[in-house]
């Protein structure tokens, strides 16, 4: 599969979204998208190391769509998140130290080691949580929208879905009803064109998940996921129409999954071509070179960063590793709240 | 000098819990399908669109799953949705939101978070709604950890369990009955909570404990009346809240009777009864039977439109007499 271009916005110019956002809010983003790939990359190793049991989901090549979209967000914003998202919760400010422990099922883990990958979450910063149902989100990000209007709050809430929840009778009940009652909802399409191994082609009946969103009355925009300045300009303006009280937006990303859909895929629906070929167009090593050639970082802050980065996991590692697990005579904590 | 005696229907009581529930609170709001101007299905929201406007009232698509997740979002973010379904059948769209997120969203969260919400069910036979319109599902809800599942059978309790469940910091499942809407029954005025996981001893006796839940327990107590014209003394439980069971009323009740007879509108075969008689068997309640356990719940197939043949679907007062006659004389 190629990229469909003609359906995605290019552009040829300095990227506006540069001049809004500030070169420490840059390269902020470029460090969350190295420490999504580094976070993921650690996972894996630790999964095959057999230090982390279970399953995970791993976003590596859509690290702009995460980040793109939550720099255009506040920190009281929410977000609702995915089973493939470690990516939003990084981008959403979470410590990864506390993600790995919740990957080792320790203690200190985001959910005391109750949830796991498929359920990580980081209410503190906004992020109300992954969801192991695909399309479970959708509808919640709509109440959760709906309390920031009874609030009198003008928080946004972005709804992070794929491409294979838009097939789900969830996403078209819950577009409706952001619609209608005009709620503050940026939905969030990470289109990586496959569902586990069935292909957007073979599973939705348009050619794009934004061409839904007309059904809707919602104003979509679709962008080359793979560019974090694209992601962030679709991203903001949805925002801003958003918290003006100007009602859901739609923003699909098309993008790619390097890695299988978890950890039992053997890749065996798509070509090594095609997986190259998605590879060549990196989103972390496009954003790294865009702000190297505009000036915004030099060679030395790059080298720093990535540096400071390995530095952050190792110790999130440790952290991990060190940290109590769950005690046994707790199973039953927090089933209800008394 | 004694003031009279206010009377609500079951339908005004829940009604005014939900008025009383929005007065204080200003957190609590309401949705589902047709509630605003058309009052609900069954009437049960009534006027309140009028008395506290379309933002707090809010007739919702017909989306269940959606409407569902809704409420779980807006709970999850400082607000208290109660949800009505407009039959409890309507839930089997919705069992995602409930079973999967609802019930599960703290516990995965490790306690982070909770999902204050009320989810209301109109359920049960006896209306000619047939099979999709019918059912008593509650036992489903019973069955989800992260789940509390309350059925009021009078005017009384559907206002103290409603409020309780609007209280309640974790989702709670309401589950009317249709034919209870307008029976009338004291009502107090002012807001009161009772209990969830309490049973409530509706008539003591001595030689048969029969448990009933909501429409049940009316005719369990009329079956009671019958029986002790035959010198057949029973004790009728109202259940109340299936989730938590109040063991210890249960335990201690059929310890005292000697004997168990369960009641229920919901399909026998793994229905509440079950877990009931499991409970007991498993207590120290057993060593004092002096009968087996008895269950008359619904019958093993979709509840059927002609009158005749639903009647004979769901447990009726003479099969109550007759069960428990059988269970006291030793004769099953």
């Amino acid at each position: 599969m190629t990229l469909p271009a003609a359906a995605i916005e290019t552009r040829t110019n300095r990227p506006a979204i540069y001049d809004r956002l500030s070169a420490a809010e840059l390269r902020e983003a470029l460090r969350r998208m190295h420490l999504i790939r580094q976070f993921e990359e650690g996972a894996e190793q630790a999964y095959m190391r057999g230090l982390i049991h279970g399953t995970m989901h791993l976003s590596i090549g859509q690290e702009a769509s995460a980040v793109g979209v939550c720099a255009a967000l506040k920190p009281q914003d929410k977000i609702t998140s995915t089973h493939r998202g470690h990516g939003h919760c990084i981008g959403k400010g979470a410590d990864p130290a506390r993600m790995f422990a919740e990957f080792f099922g320790k203690e200190d883990g985001y959910c005391r080691g109750r949830g796991g990958s498929m359920h990580i979450a980081d209410v503190a910063q906004g992020n109300l949580g992954a969801n192991g149902i695909v399309g479970g989100g959708l509808p919640i990000a709509v109440g959760a929208a709906l309390a920031m209007r009874q609030q009198k709050r003008t928080d946004v809430v972005a709804c992070f879905f794929g491409d294979g929840a838009s097939n789900e009778g969830a996403f078209h009940e819950a577009l409706n009803m952001a619609a209608l009652w005009k709620l503050g909802v940026v939905f969030v399409c990470e289109n990586n064109q496959y569902g586990m191994s069935t292909s957007t082609e073979r599973s939705m009946s348009v050619s794009n998940v934004a061409d839904r969103a007309a059904g809707y009355n919602i104003p979509a925009r679709i962008v080359d996921g793979n560019s974090f300045a694209d992601v962030a300009d679709a991203a903001f303006e949805a925002v801003d129409r958003a918290r003006a009280g100007g009602g859901p937006s739609l923003v699909e990303c098309k993008t790619y999954r390097i890695r299988g859909h978890s950890r039992s895929d053997r890749n065996r629906y798509r070509t090594r071509d095609e997986i190259e070929a998605w590879s060549a167009r990196d989103p972390i090593t496009r954003f790294e070179a865009e702000l190297l050639e505009l000036g915004i970082l030099s060679g030395g802050d790059v080298r720093a960063l990535r540096e400071a980065v390995d530095a952050e996991i190792a110790a999130g590692i440790a952290f991990a590793q060190n940290s109590p697990p769950p005690q046994v005579a707790e199973l039953l904590r927090d089933v209800h709240s008394d | 000098m004694d003031q009279p005696v206010r009377e609500l229907s079951y339908a005004q009581a829940l009604q005014e819990a939900m008025a009383q529930a929005m007065e204080a609170d200003d957190r609590v709001f309401l949705m589902g399908e047709d509630i605003g101007i058309y009052g609900g299905a069954f009437g049960v929201t009534g006027d309140l669109v009028e008395r506290f406007g379309a933002e707090r009232v809010i007739d919702t698509p017909i989306a269940e799953l959606g409407s569902a997740g809704v409420a779980v979002g807006a709970a999850l973010c400082g607000s208290r949705p109660v949800l009505e379904f407009q039959f409890s059948d309507f839930a089997t769209l919705a069992m995602e939101q409930i079973v999967n997120q609802a019930a599960k969203i703290r516990y995965m969260l490790g306690g982070a978070v909770s999902v204050p919400l009320v989810m209301r069910f109109p359920a049960g036979s006896g209306t000619g709604a047939a099979a999709q319109h019918s059912q008593s599902l509650e036992a489903w809800f019973a069955h989800v950890p992260g789940l509390k599942v309350v059925q009021p059978s009078t005017p009384e309790d559907a206002k103290g369990l409603l409020l309780s469940a609007i209280d309640d910091p974790d989702p709670v499942m309401l589950f009317e009955h249709k034919l209870l809407y307008k029976t009338k029954g004291p009502v107090p005025p002012e807001p009161y909570r009772t209990p969830i996981g309490k049973a409530l001893i509706r008539r003591t006796g001595r030689d048969l404990t029969i448990v009933a839940t909501a429409i049940m327990v009316h005719r369990a107590l009329e079956a009671a009346a019958i029986l002790a014209a035959d010198g057949i003394d029973a004790e009728v439980i109202d259940l109340r809240s299936l989730r938590p069971l109040d063991r210890d009323t249960l335990v201690d009740s059929v310890s005292r009777t000697t004997r168990l007879l369960c009641v229920y509108e919901g399909v026998r075969t793994l229905g509440i009864g079950a877990e009931i008689s499991a409970l007991i068997a498993e207590s120290e309640a057993f060593d004092r039977l002096d009968a087996p356990i008895g269950r008359l719940g619904g019958a093993e197939c979709p509840l059927p439109y002609n009158p005749e043949l639903e009647r004979a679907a769901v447990p009726q007062v003479p099969d109550i007499v007759d069960k428990a006659r059988a269970l006291v004389r030793g004769t099953v």
